[in-house]
């Protein structure tokens, strides 16, 4: 008798289970509002100010794919997720997206089970110093201790560099880029490693930033992008085709300031599909025919958020480099909207 | 004629499952067990579900994989080349380590606060008030927090300790030129021996037999030494007069060590600054001593007020006995009342080493690599094993305590009242 009543359980709970799964389109639509995991905190990418308004690179990628689903950039909650937290938070369904400078790695894509919708930023590893430790390059970090966030792919690559370098180092644990920031400046550690870009984020928040070196080295590949959960490829398709559409809006010369005027219709007719004057792009995976003018209004092109943001006009005064356009030399390209 | 109690029979109705005591308690037993059940199938059940969902399986293959990172502070043997399981080994040991020194240390501040609150001296009795609600009435992982912001606020970094070529000083100097305290430890000497007698590889840790040898000696010396001590007890017993025992103790405990370190070469050497850190020397994490200081302090202050209610507890005639003796306050404590007051203090002193062993996961929040560091912070996080890793972490934490209270019920019995 137990054990029927223990199975009879296990099938209800097992039907019940079966209907309460919708798609993450579905689930958001019927939220009214994107559940976007980004970091805790890193000026540039993302960072609440002091009204808890979030803004930056990562926080532009939430704002349009909720313009694209919801048709408003403000319908997103943000969730700040650290190096340790980030994965679990996307898996378990606490947040639909993940924009939060999370490299696109093999075991990450396919065994932790997440896809990657694209790469928003390329990125690599580097090493910040204080100017007057009179340090130059990586390869002179021998013997000294090195914070590193945990929970990361730095953390590895750093064990990596050292071992194949014959160098040893000693690793001082951080859970968050704040924590790292304290003890780099407490004097815990000789050097912080992190993203290139994250050194240079962390380091425009300084009061003395002049006071600190970043070194020459990149360690490491770093494709930072947007992470869904395996498994929906509906959602995931919505968010690569948002990252493309802000590509491809660059590409073609579709600004914030243009836009409503091009999307009465124009002689390109590429320009004309992706702003849904002509074709149904939208309405095949689920969105509205104008989804991409909603989500490039948002905050602009790909060039007008990065520029905004993070770019060289900015205290972060990053350079395009690897992300500029590919007609430019860089490794931006969207597919065809077709 | 019919009797009351002759009552017509009317056979078994369903209601009387509820409204009849015989049977109310076994109803409501079944009822427990259906719903208890079925929440631990529906728990079992959606887990599976949901991994099914995420396509994910259930293995602890990953153990086997390489680890690939490093960890600061190991006591056996690691590099990044080591397995997860490894990594979770160093874990282990190092949140064993923690929690035996930190019990050690908070048993021994809770026995002398816990005395010294019931001390008649105003002032001392007062203060040891202060330390007692200051430090458990805050959370632990605040102390911890403050311990670490004050080693790591009030020390200079080690390049303080670099000579100057300008002015040919250093702004740091090291104690007895052998300890040096630093923002990110302590340097202190380690040891060393001019000659070996080998090592024993063991899968664990490779054990030097010096250190072996070392201890054998000195459990040879404590052995012979009881010795000498139960005999002078007879002596006294027999005779009534005490021979002096003092100077024979002394040589039989250091006698034999020393002239077994002076045969194997025993050096101490001192840490030196080489280019970053402190080299040549054991570096003691900041993060390992704030972590042990708040856990020690938090605790003890827990185990004073139980030693104080266990003294309390004891008879007011115990002590006015003792001292129709003549023995003295000192004496009367530690011979009369303690003892005693032991039955009432152990179990719930066991539940305090347990607080602190489960506390000491809170580790993390200086970067101290404890168990919950390696499995279920790194390990977890680059692996993805989320289940996994949570549940073998469960499972080792309630293995400890479960050791922990097996040992102190021993010690338990040992104390208890004997009943003859
Ligand atoms: N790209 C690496 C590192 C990601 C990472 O932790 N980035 C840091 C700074 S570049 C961050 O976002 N920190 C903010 C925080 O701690 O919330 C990874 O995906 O593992």
């Amino acid at each position: 008798m137990k054990k029927s009543v223990f199975f009879g359980t296990l099938v209800a709970a097992g039907l019940t289970a079966g209907f309460a799964s919708a798609t993450t389109l579905e689930d958001v639509k019927a939220r009214g509002v994107l559940n976007c995991g980004v970091n805790t905190g890193l000026v540039g990418f993302a960072a609440p100010d002091a009204n808890g308004n979030w803004s930056g690179f990562d926080v532009a990628l939430c704002k349009a794919v909720a313009a694209a689903v919801l048709g408003d950039p403000s319908k997103v909650k943000y969730v700040p997720t650290t190096g340790q937290t980030r994965f679990t938070a996307l898996t378990s369904g606490e947040v639909d997206m993940l924009a939060r400078n999370s490299t696109w790695t093999f075991s990450r894509d396919t065994d932790l089970k997440m896809d990657f919708a694209g790469v928003n930023y390329y990125d690599g590893q580097g090493f910040m110093v204080r100017k007057d430790s009179g340090i130059t390059s990586a390869k002179e970090l021998d013997g000294a201790s090195v914070c590193i966030q945990t929970g990361t792919t730095t953390e590895m690559n750093l064990a990596d560099y050292f071992k194949s370098n014959n160098m040893t180092y000693q690793p001082i644990a951080v859970d968050s880029n704040a924590e790292g920031e304290q003890q780099y400046l407490a004097g815990a550690c000789d050097a912080y490693t992190t993203d290139a870009s994250g050194l240079a984020a962390t380091r425009a928040a300084y009061a003395d930033p002049e006071n600190h070196i970043i070194l020459p080295e990149i360690i490491s590949k770093e494709p930072l992008g947007p992470a869904v959960r395996h498994g929906d490829s509906q959602w995931g398709d919505i968010v690569r085709w948002t990252l493309f559409a802000l590509i491809a809006a660059e590409e073609y010369g579709v600004t914030s300031a243009n836009i409503d005027e091009l999307a009465k219709g124009t002689e390109n007719p590429e320009i004309n599909r992706l702003l849904g004057v002509e074709g149904d792009l939208g309405p095949m995976t689920g969105l509205e025919k104008d989804w991409a003018v909603k989500a490039i209004k948002a905050g602009g092109n790909y060039g007008e958020i990065f520029a905004a943001t993070i770019g060289e006009s900015t205290p972060i005064g990053l350079a395009r480099g690897l992300n500029a356009q590919w007609t430019q030399g860089g490794l931006m390209y969207a597919p065809p909207f077709r | 004629m019919t009797s009351a109690s002759d009552a017509p029979d009317r056979g078994f109705r369903l209601s009387q499952l509820i409204y009849d005591t015989r049977y109310r308690s076994l109803t409501i037993q079944v009822i427990t067990l259906i719903v208890v059940m079925g929440a631990a199938g529906w728990l079992v059940d959606n887990t599976i579900q949901n991994l099914r969902v995420l396509g994910k399986d259930f293995n602890f293959g990953f153990l086997d994989n390489r680890a690939g990172y490093d960890i600061a502070q190991y006591l056996i043997p690691y590099t990044n080349d080591d397995t997860h399981a490894r990594a979770m080994l160093v874990g282990l040991l190092n949140t064993i380590w923690v929690s035996l020194l930190g019990c050690a240390t908070a048993t021994v501040i809770g026995i002398f606060v816990g005395v010294l609150r019931l001390s008649k001296n105003w002032l001392v009795a007062r203060l040891m008030t202060v330390y007692v609600e200051t430090f458990r009435n805050v959370p632990v992982l605040l102390w911890i927090l403050v311990a670490m912001a004050v080693l790591t606020e009030i020390t200079p970094a080690p390049n303080a300790y670099k000579v100057n070529p300008a002015t040919g000083e250093a702004s740091a100097s090291m104690i007895l030129d052998s300890i040096a305290f630093t923002n990110r430890y302590t340097a202190i000497p380690s040891v060393s021996f001019e000659r070996s007698l080998g090592v024993i590889d063991t899968a664990l840790a490779p054990v030097s037999l010096n250190v072996l040898a070392i201890v054998l000696v000195l459990a040879g010396a404590i052995w012979v030494n009881r010795r000498l001590l139960a005999h002078a007890s007879a002596v006294q017993d027999a005779t009534g007069a005490r021979p002096v025992t003092w100077w024979k103790s002394l040589l039989i405990l250091l006698g034999p060590l020393a002239l077994l370190l002076a045969a194997l070469g025993f050096q101490l050497h001192g840490p030196t600054l080489k280019g970053f850190n402190f080299t040549g020397g054991t570096n003691v994490s900041n993060a390992f001593v704030a972590l042990w200081a708040g856990l020690s302090l938090y605790t003890g202050a827990f185990i004073a007020e139980i030693v104080r209610a266990g003294i309390l507890a004891i008879s007011k005639g115990q002590t006015e006995a003792a001292f129709a003796l003549g023995l003295r306050p000192g004496k009367t404590m530690r011979l009369v009342i303690l003892p005693q007051a032991l039955r009432v203090i152990v179990p719930p002193l066991i539940s305090q080493f347990l607080n602190l062993t489960k506390n000491s996961s809170l580790a993390i929040a200086v970067g101290y690599m404890d168990l919950r560091g390696t499995l279920g912070g790194i390990t977890l996080n680059q692996t993805g094993r989320e289940l996994e890793a949570i549940l073998l972490m469960m499972l080792i934490y309630l293995a400890i305590s479960l050791v922990i209270s097996g040992v102190m019920n021993l010690y338990n019995h040992k104390v208890r009242l004997k009943e003859r």
